[in-house]
């Protein structure tokens, strides 16, 4: 907005943009970059005397690390899938007037501002074996004991660990969707329906369209969460196999120090996907 | 579709929002809730009554959490006013790269650059510290005041600035008369959500605190894990409520882009 108007002079910090960021820029790159080098640095047994790639021929060859690796991918793409899916609708719901529809968009909100640790043990305490959920099916007779109900959390599939993320990214989609379909207005669907085009059509072939790169970057951030959190899986995941930031915990946490380069590896693992989703979802081209 | 679908539709997604906060809430006022009971058989504040004993240890924690999200938030805010500032008025070279190395702290987890942190923070002694803690909050914190304050400049007239500074006013005047009053509520946006940011972070604060720097999500967590869960539900009801208070104050004011950052995490 410093438009041709005002001189350069005149308004400061003007000409010299990297002395304002420099401060912020420095911090990121020592925590961030610093972290990164001596994350990798780690993973090569850097500082045990001497280069090694000993840390990564073990990690990438050992099974449990595949695992861990496709268990995280699953609960990454489900929980995105569901999340866009669902967030989707609930944008699509929301942005059109109905009674109490004020109050829904604010209670909408509220999930965005929870941590996900407290999150995590709510889906616990409700879909356990002897959750919430379970004892409501009790009461209405639906099941016996706890073993009459369905394994939901820490079970094969990961179904409480991507019910987590769907619940807590549902409103960070819809939120977004809903405020770039006000930023985008009627008009377009308004002129495809006047051209003959049905509500549903003038949805899929017009509006979301539209929305396709918010709803891109929107849902890798949810990608690279849910990939790479610990919290969640840590309490809502099986024994085994964990996910693969549960993993690199246990690997780090591991009293025999000589498995902190390979902790360090899987820490780089997480990175590279991130790298990847960045790449592709979030690189303008 | 009819309005009475969409009440239908809106009310199924607010039960499935606050669904598991329910059983959060009921285990910190009940005793000894045993399946298959649906609600607890003895009602009672004994769990608070409790938890802010002085025998407790969740009062310090409460008091810990808060200064460091303090902290992490006031920090960030002046780094990021600044940088906010060039992104948001200027376009120039390596702009672009810039925006990327800000956003990169974004996406990759805090599990991936934490434990690499963890050996910078050892070899300049910060680990075990609260001031460690503070500092590798502002990870996921920083970035997020960049952009949020990037986007309150870019809709900010700097021409008034200019009309300021050739009226006499120092480049200190304007910026305390001129810009300050214009971003405040930005500023107010950035700063509670760089504090609810920290106030939620779980495994850099235990990766860099090693334990020993105790906030809320963690004894969250040792209290569930120890099947105290009417603790843990104090301790879930009490990390519940700044996110409650600041989005009942900003609940207007949130946009898109704010929530694009931060809200995943």
């Amino acid at each position: 907005m410093a438009g041709s108007a005002t001189s350069a002079i005149e308004v400061i910090g003007r000409g010299h943009p990297w002395l304002s960021l420099a401060p912020a820029l420095c911090v990121i790159a020592v925590l961030f970059g610093g972290g990164l080098v001596l994350g990798l640095a780690g993973s090569l047994g850097m500082g045990r005397g001497g280069v090694s790639l000993d840390a990564w021929i073990a990690v990438l060859s050992e099974g449990r690390v595949w695992r861990s690796l496709g268990l995280s991918l699953w609960i990454a793409f489900a929980s995105t899938a569901l999340a866009c899916l669902i967030g989707l609708g609930a944008a699509l719901l929301l942005r059109r007037r109905f009674p109490g529809q004020g109050l829904a968009r604010l209670l909408f909100q509220i999930n965005l501002t929870i941590p996900h640790a407290v999150g995590a043990l709510g889906i616990l305490w409700l879909l356990s074996q002897s959750g919430f959920v379970s004892r409501l099916s009790a009461g209405a007779g639906l099941i016996d004991g706890p073993a009459g109900f369905p394994a939901l959390t820490q079970d094969r599939f990961a179904i409480g660990i991507i019910a987590h993320y769907v619940w807590k990214e549902v409103p960070f989609i819809g939120l977004i969707l809903l405020a770039n379909m006000q930023s985008l207005g009627d008009d377009p669907e308004s002129a495809a329906r006047s051209l003959g085009a049905s509500p549903f059509a003038a949805m899929r072939l017009v509006l979301l369209p539209l929305l396709m790169p918010a709803l891109i970057r929107a849902g890798a951030i949810v990608f690279a969460f849910s990939f790479g959190a610990w919290e969640v899986p840590v309490l809502l995941g099986q024994s085994a196999p964990v996910a693969l930031p549960v993993l690199a915990w246990q690997r780090f946490t591991d009293p025999d120090l000589a498995t902190r380069p390979e902790a360090m590896a899987i820490a780089m693992l997480i990175a590279l996907v991130a790298a990847l989703l960045i790449r592709v979802a979030m690189v303008r081209r | 579709m009819s309005a009475r679908w969409r009440l239908v539709l809106g009310l199924m997604l607010v039960v499935a929002s606050m669904a598991p906060l329910l059983p959060l809430g009921l285990w910190s006022v009940a005793r000894g809730w045993y399946f298959p009971q649906i609600l607890p058989a003895t009602w009672t504040l004994e769990p608070w009554a409790r938890a802010l004993s002085p025998r407790s240890d969740i009062p310090e924690a409460f008091v810990t959490t808060t200064a460091i999200a303090l902290a992490a938030a006031a920090l960030s805010l002046v780094l990021g006013i600044p940088a906010g500032r060039a992104l948001g008025l200027y376009r120039f070279r390596g702009k672009a790269l810039v925006e990327l190395a800000l956003l990169a702290p974004v996406i990759v987890p805090g599990i991936a650059v934490g434990l690499g942190i963890h050996g910078v923070f050892l070899r300049l002694g910060l680990t075990n510290s609260a001031l460690g803690v503070v500092l590798v909050h502002l990870v996921p914190t920083l970035p997020y005041v960049v952009f949020v304050m990037s986007g309150v400049f870019a809709n900010y007239d700097a021409a008034a600035e200019a009309q300021a500074r050739s009226l006499g006013a120092r480049p200190l005047q304007v910026l305390w008369h001129v810009m300050l009053p214009a971003i405040a509520p930005g500023v107010a946006v950035a700063g509670l959500f760089a504090f609810l940011v920290s106030w939620s972070q779980y495994i850099l604060t235990l990766t860099i605190g090693g334990g020993r720097v105790v906030t809320l999500p963690l004894l969250l967590y040792a209290q569930a894990g120890a099947g105290r869960n009417d603790q843990a539900g104090v301790l879930a009801v009490l990390s519940l409520a700044p996110g409650l208070v600041i989005l009942a104050l900003v609940a207007r004011r949130i946009t898109g882009r704010g929530v694009m950052i931060g809200g995943a995490g």
